[in-house]
């Protein structure tokens, strides 16, 4: 019992984070039907800046609290403009270009952004400087801490005011437009070109603070670390249901739950044949598995031939 | 390329071409050594993989982002039936033609539950297959070793001929004819049956379906085109191709591990298709070519960088990729038809602007 609970817990912590990136994936899906490759590479540069902030926090002898602070301003700073400048200098050029031209562009965008956080930060595995100490929490036998539980609350907060952002404002309406039409739109007066900008701003956001997350919860930093987790939280994003906000806050946490739950049990249901090292076939095994039975996910509306 | 019109011009140039590639080989070691000789093997594994790429992306519109595990089926294929691992010694012409089979099914089984799928959503899923058959190769060391892991296989059997081993050094004429020759003239006897197969393949029924496919889906359909049995034809196909050149670099190694299978490699073979112009055999070819021979010249930049700056800031791997990307980018921004597009393509990317 004690080992399910943990794995719940797990689940969910790892879970919320793939879902915080989802919603970078789904956002830009919903509005530009483009898979946006080198997002979980800005999730990577929001964590890789972390560690370069905490490494300056630590020799400085900066306590945790101001270090967290200047980690998230800092790489918001850094990920936002470079959201804004993939989509400007790569994306918006080829708005209306075949459907295969900018999906390579994503592909060598997200290649571009990882060799150059190699050059930037070494392709060592980087620890990151332990300022931040967890406070161990007991919960009915299983553990957590504090920090996992503030990731999941500032996680389902972020998710609570993007729901706001989108349904109640301004600009929350134009997104909703644009992604219905970007042609009507502009007729309706939406500056189409500055709604798009802003949903990746609001991605790399998103992104550069679960990227911050990201690191806090594994302690370790690598200039790969945004492609699994991108991978994953696409999948995620696909579950619920692309293009749909809710959907990827859902098909996040789930699919957080079936890895941990898949890899925490398949030893034991296979006989000790299959390990916890198959733990990345399970996003995928999810992935193919809902495009092949509901490729319209668990909230999307059913759109005929749109996977 | 454009030949004379005359019988005799066009005989002169193919003689031409024949004694080009017949002594390339030979002329490359004489000037620049035999590691370039190596690389010249290697860029035709790479053609092949491309050609076979090319029949999933360039003629169905597919894209495969997981083309890479093809060539590690045919490697490891090869490699389990002809090495110590299990004491097997299959000769070549049972492997190569079974590595075909096996990564030809294997495309099939990929094909099969993605058939609904397009464009984007395929390639995330091709690139997740990718992924999973090399996470499979590394684990399949329990609970009977079947992959031997990480640690891969070794002691693969060269290729051999009646009583000619390809990985011996032999006495032709004089010369000396080291592995890495033999195995060039094989690679290029592939290389060559590829590209007829290939181009046979594009004026076919089969071709035109794939290319009716490609532009209009529900239009070829209606034409009363099998796009199913269309579609897994074209990832069966390719993945064939993909199932030899893993087999012929298994035996031309000698050693295969999970490490040659990665994402990377996938979508190196993508970069040389989308580069060279996606749907043009020789294109390809040229994508194939270009893409193996520039990374390694930049290994020249190594101590450049240390005589001109006093160290090397960018690692050439490093700047491979970097240079990678950025061509991505700039060819899908100035040039998505590639540097040398067929005809057809080239309207069909340049029109819908």
């Amino acid at each position: 019992m004690d080992t399910l609970l943990q794995q719940i817990i797990n689940g969910l912590i790892q879970g919320s984070l793939y879902a915080i990136v989802a919603l970078g994936y789904t956002m830009v899906y919903g509005i530009l039907e483009l898979i946006n490759f080198a997002h979980g590479d800005v999730v990577m540069v929001g964590a890789l800046v972390t560690y370069t902030v905490f490494s300056f926090a630590a020799a400085h002898g900066m306590s945790a609290g101001p270090a967290l602070v200047l980690a998230v301003a800092a790489s918001i700073v850094v990920c936002v403009p470079l959201g804004l400048f993939i989509e400007r200098v790569a994306y918006r050029p080829l708005r209306r270009a075949q459907r295969l031209a900018p999906l390579i562009t994503a592909i060598g965008v997200s290649i571009l952004v990882e060799y150059a956080a190699a050059l930037i930060w070494s392709k060592q595995y980087l620890s990151l400087p332990e300022l931040v100490k967890p406070t161990p929490i007991q919960i009915g036998g299983a553990s957590t801490s504090d920090l996992q539980i503030a990731i999941l609350l500032i996680s389902l907060l972020m998710m609570g005011g993007l729901l706001w952002l989108i349904k109640y404002t301004r600009m929350g309406k134009a997104m909703r437009a644009t992604a219905q039409s970007h042609d009507l739109a502009g007729l309706m007066g939406v500056n189409v070109d500055q709604v798009i900008a802003f949903t990746f701003a609001l991605g790399s956001a998103l992104g550069a603070i679960a990227g911050v997350m990201q690191i806090l919860y594994y302690g370790i930093g690598h200039y790969l670390m945004g492609f699994m987790l991108g991978l994953k939280a696409f999948t995620a994003a696909v579950l619920g249901g692309i293009g749909n906000v809710q959907g990827a806050m859902l098909g996040g946490l789930l699919l957080g739950l079936i890895e941990s739950l898949a890899s925490g049990y398949i030893g034991d249901l296979t006989g000790g044949v299959l390990g916890s090292n198959y733990r990345d076939v399970f996003a995928f095994l999810v992935l193919v598995l809902v495009l092949v039975l509901r490729p319209s996910g668990l909230m999307g509306q059913k759109s005929g031939d749109r996977a | 390329m454009r030949l004379p019109a005359s019988q005799a011009g066009k005989l002169a140039v193919f003689t031409a071409l024949a004694l080009l590639l017949a002594v390339l080989p030979f002329g490359t070691e004489a000037l620049l050594g035999r590691s370039w000789v190596r690389v010249i093997d290697g860029a035709l594994l790479f053609s092949m993989l491309a050609i076979g790429l090319n029949v999933v992306v360039g003629y169905a519109g597919l894209l495969d982002l997981g083309f890479i595990a093809f060539f590690g089926i045919g490697a490891y294929s090869y490699s389990l039936l002809a090495s110590p691992q299990f004491g097997l010694h299959y000769p070549f012409w049972v492997l190569l033609p079974l590595g075909a089979v096996v990564a030809g099914l294997f495309g099939v089984i990929l094909g099969a539950p993605t058939l609904r799928l397009r464009g984007d959503y395929l390639a995330i899923v091709t690139l997740g297959f990718g992924e999973i058959i090399r996470i499979f190769l590394v684990n399949l060391n329990r609970p009977f070793n079947l992959t031997n892991g990480p640690q891969g296989i070794t002691l693969i059997d060269p290729i051999r001929i009646g009583g000619f081993d390809l990985s011996k050094t032999y006495e032709v004429f004089g010369m000396k004819v080291a592995a890495v020759h033999s195995y060039y003239f094989l690679f290029l006897l592939c290389v060559i049956a590829s590209i007829i197969l290939s181009l046979r393949l594009e004026n076919s029924r089969i071709g035109r379906a794939w290319i009716a496919i490609r532009e209009d889906e529900v239009a070829a359909k209606a034409m009363g085109i099998n796009t199913r049995n269309i579609k897994l034809l074209a990832f069966a196909m390719g993945a064939s191709f993909g199932g030899v050149s893993g087999g012929l670099f298994a035996s031309f190694q000698g050693f295969v591990s999970p490490e040659s299978f990665k994402l990377m490699d996938s979508i190196m073979i993508v970069c040389m298709v989308v580069l060279g112009g996606m749907g043009h055999v020789p294109g390809v070819v040229l994508g194939a070519i270009l893409l193996t021979a520039l990374p390694e010249g930049l290994r020249y930049v190594q101590p450049l960088q240390q005589s001109l700056f006093g160290r090397v800031y960018v690692d050439p791997a490093d700047l491979r990729m970097l240079l990678f990307g950025l061509a991505l980018v700039l060819m899908m921004r100035f040039r998505p038809q590639g540097l040398w597009p067929s005809k057809r393509r080239e309207h069909e990317l340049k029109g819908e602007a």
